[in-house]
């Protein structure tokens, strides 16, 4: 056990934490003003009831060892999940700070889906859609990468700190969900104007901040490589807001804040699964083709094919986490990280292969869970609010709350 | 000379102006506004406590017309604003004495379009 690990770790926990009511603002402000309490109220929520299902069956489903398909039921409610360490997770941490820092990527991950359907979706069928996706979904998912014995983790795929659990699950589960539930009333391909991006750049750079313990924090220890990973989400973030403005700029004629903000945040999801194997050097690659990939995908794709993925969800998280995990079987590197692998630039072939099986497999799985998972709910409790209570917001028919009053 | 003044539905705003665009009405005055009619608004709860009766978001346009144009003003209105729910809105017509362009000085008919 390691005092200085451990003190790390549970901050780092904070900081993931704080990353959920970041990306609630985050999106808070890009919807129109009479939905911006429906999504603080969707991820808010989210961090309630996934933190209680994580310690209640969550967290066995994800990492009790041995299991294929998940991790079976070994430690539900924490049973055997002490305060000494658990050597295969965590070393020199207690298991259960290993726990509460994993409870954390269990709750963004859905919050990060909440893009997708925002302005539409029923509070009752979110809930239950959400509980649903944690468990079928995530736990799975998280299992066959990071869990003992989860067989994308034996296979060598290299995911530091969940580009492929957290950020392609996600983002793809966003695509499924977008689609099915249909596009916004009115929506006809052109954006729709945010109501308060300051609310965006806010959430922006909590997210940022939180994201050093995301990444530097999954070395789970104060050591080198959480070094190696702060170092380096920072750069990928900071070169991918830059890139996404200087494409604006040539492309549109004036960079924009929303545009660097949401390139920041591309940036940090595809440093997400390399942050502990990648140089400095390679973060800027990174952060620079994944903005132009993104900006590709929300700019020309997504109007292209029509769907109504609000938010973007799919566009900057699952785009940004393929390319992030498709990355870190090239840039890989043993020189930054002798536990981790050679990349493809680095004379390993092989290691890319690993990440594209990987990338593919979290893909097809959670596209079609997602679906299956969305018509269930849509069948008990329904999933889209009615067309009425769209045209005056969620906020008053969902919640019976406005944010803003024009008059006392 | 006439002013409309209309009360609509806030996701109505793009098709009305759509609609007074095609029978050449440019020049529109948007401004948001809060009300009721027989829809009595929304029930708002905060902290438990209800609030009844409250006020719902709506659009008011401002259109100043000649005579000529009022009824097909009157009419876009209508097909843009037009659901058929409680709520849709109001069409006011008010006359208007005088009306002058700031730029040009120019006065009546000519300065309204």
């Amino acid at each position: 056990m390691n005092t200085g690990d451990t003190a790390w770790v549970l901050i780092s926990t904070a900081l993931v934490m704080l990353m959920t009511p970041g990306l609630a603002f985050f999106y808070g402000g890009m919807v129109r003003r009479k939905n911006v309490l429906g999504v603080l109220m969707q991820c808010f929520t989210i961090l309630c009831v996934l933190s209680i299902q994580w310690v209640l069956y969550g967290y066995s489903l994800a990492f009790a060892p041995g299991k294929g398909f998940w991790g079976g039921f070994d430690w539900i409610g924490l049973t055997g999940v002490g305060l000494g360490p658990f050597k295969d997770y965590a070393p020199t941490i207690p298991h259960q700070a290993f726990m509460i820092f994993q409870a954390m990527f269990a709750v963004i991950t859905p919050a990060l889906i909440v893009g997708a359907f925002a302005e539409r979706m029923k509070f009752s069928g979110f809930l239950l859609f959400v509980i649903l996706w944690a468990t079928f979904i995530y736990d799975p998912v998280a299992h066959w990468v990071w869990g003992v014995g989860g067989w994308l983790r034996d296979l060598g795929a290299l995911d530091f700190a969940g580009g492929t659990v957290v950020h392609i699950n996600a983002g793809i589960a966003a695509l499924a969900t977008a689609i099915f539930i249909g596009k916004r009333k009115g929506y006809n391909g052109s954006a729709v104007p945010p109501h308060n991006l300051p609310h965006t750049v806010i959430g922006t750079a909590l997210l940022w901040f939180g994201w050093f313990g995301f990444n530097a924090g999954s070395a789970l220890a104060a050591n080198g490589l959480a070094v190696n990973a702060f170092v380096v989400t920072n750069t990928a973030a900071a070169t991918a807001g830059l890139t996404w403005a200087v494409i604006e700029w040539l492309h549109n004629g004036k960079p924009t804040v929303f545009g660097t903000a949401t390139g920041a945040v591309a940036g940090l999801v595809a440093i997400t699964p390399a942050a502990g194997f990648v140089s400095a050097l390679s973060a800027i690659v990174i952060g620079i083709f994944v903005s132009l990939f993104c900006f590709i995908a929300v700019a020309f794709i997504k109007p292209r094919l029509g769907y109504d993925d609000s938010l973007d969800a799919f566009g900057v998280h699952c785009v940004g986490g393929i390319w992030g995990a498709l990355a870190t079987g090239l840039f890989a590197s043993k020189l930054i990280n002798p536990d981790g692998a050679n990349g493809l630039f680095f004379g390993n072939p092989r290691q890319f292969l690993i990440q594209a099986l990987a990338v593919a497999v979290t893909l097809a799985y959670s596209f079609v869970g997602s679906l299956i998972l969305y018509k269930v709910v849509d069948w008990v409790v329904g999933m889209r609010v009615s067309e009425k209570d769209e045209i005056i917001g969620l906020d008053l028919t969902q919640h019976n709350e406005n944010a803003y009053t024009l008059l006392e | 000379m006439k002013i409309v003044i209309a009360v609509i539905k806030p996701d109505r705003l793009e098709a009305v102006k759509q609609e007074l665009y095609k029978v050449d009405v440019n020049l529109i005055t948007v401004s948001e506004v809060l009300g009721h009619g027989r829809q009595m608004g929304v029930t708002e709860v905060y902290r438990g406590v209800k609030e009844m009766g409250n006020l719902l978001r709506k659009i008011q346009l401002f259109i100043a017309v000649n005579d000529s144009y009022l009824e097909q003003t009157i009419q876009a209105i209508i097909r843009g604003a037009k659901t058929g729910e409680i709520g849709d809105g109001k069409i006011f017509v008010l006359p208007l004495d005088e009306c002058v362009r700031i730029r040009t000085e120019e006065r009546g008919g000519i300065a309204i379009g």
